[in-house]
């Protein structure tokens, strides 16, 4: 990056990991109670991990979204002989998504969004007094 | 000169700006796992500032990691509510601050005008 990373960077790369957070639960929600013929097939609930980023020069530090990875779940059998992708003893696999969990995930992504708009609103103010001042 | 007429000002407004960027980096990780939340140590970096320290090295000697109310299972320890207080502190403290520069200036420059 050309130059010094300012507090909008940080801000900016913060409530863009917060976004990839909340596409992750909202693809979750969205997958719940899907239904796969096997195993291997059934969806894994999305997990993005974040990993700080330390930018030496200014001692500023932002987030960046380290990769988003499958959780280590096993999917849920469920008996239904009737449902046209049951095996042969009649199972289906349904994704093991916790809707409380991805509404929590949710919430927190918000919450933490929302406080990073609000330093960035303040500090942005203050910068603004700074430069009308004469 | 800029030291004369701005006083202490001049290097609490730059210490001040640069908490503002450590706090922000904090709110930032709020969701990083082992992130460990830091603070300047305002007094401690002024002090520095003033005995003739750069400003990038007073306020990294000045420099504390925070010590957490509650830590978290996966090593964060960055806690809203006091980042959020630091904030609005550091907040209310640059625009006092930038106050007092702002008194400094018009009296000079009404002196100027010779008003």
């Amino acid at each position: 990056m050309s130059g010094g990373m300012t507090l909008f960077d940080v801000a900016q790369r913060a409530m863009s990991a917060q976004l990839v957070r909340m596409n992750a639960a909202a693809s979750n929600l969205a997958n719940a109670g899907s239904v796969a013929r096997s195993e291997g097939e059934a969806y894994r609930p999305l997990r993005p991990v974040f990993a700080e980023q330390l930018d030496q020069a200014t001692g500023l530090s932002t987030v960046r979204v380290d990769g988003v990875h499958r959780a280590d779940v096993t999917p849920t059998r469920v008996h239904d002989p009737d449902h046209p992708l049951a095996d042969e003893n009649g199972d289906v696999w349904t994704a093991p998504v916790d809707e409380n969990a991805e509404m929590v995930e949710m919430l927190e992504a918000s919450r933490q969004y929302r406080n990073m708009v609000e330093a960035l609103s303040t500090a942005k103010q203050l910068m603004l007094e700074t430069m009308r001042m004469k | 000169m800029s030291q004369g007429l701005f006083g202490i000002h001049g290097a609490a407004l730059e210490v001040r700006a640069q908490r503002m960027g450590m706090l922000g980096s904090n709110i930032a990780n709020a969701a990083t796992p082992g992130y460990k939340a830091r603070d300047i140590d305002f007094a401690a970096a002024l002090q520095a500032r003033l005995g003739g320290a750069d400003a990038d090295v007073a306020a990294g000697s000045a420099v504390r990691y925070r010590v957490p109310v509650m830590p978290s299972l996966d090593g964060n320890t960055v806690e809203m509510a006091v980042e959020q207080t630091a904030v609005a502190e550091n907040a209310v403290a640059y625009s006092a601050t930038l106050d007092f520069l702002r008194g400094r200036i018009d009296k000079v420059t009404r002196a100027l005008r010779g008003e």
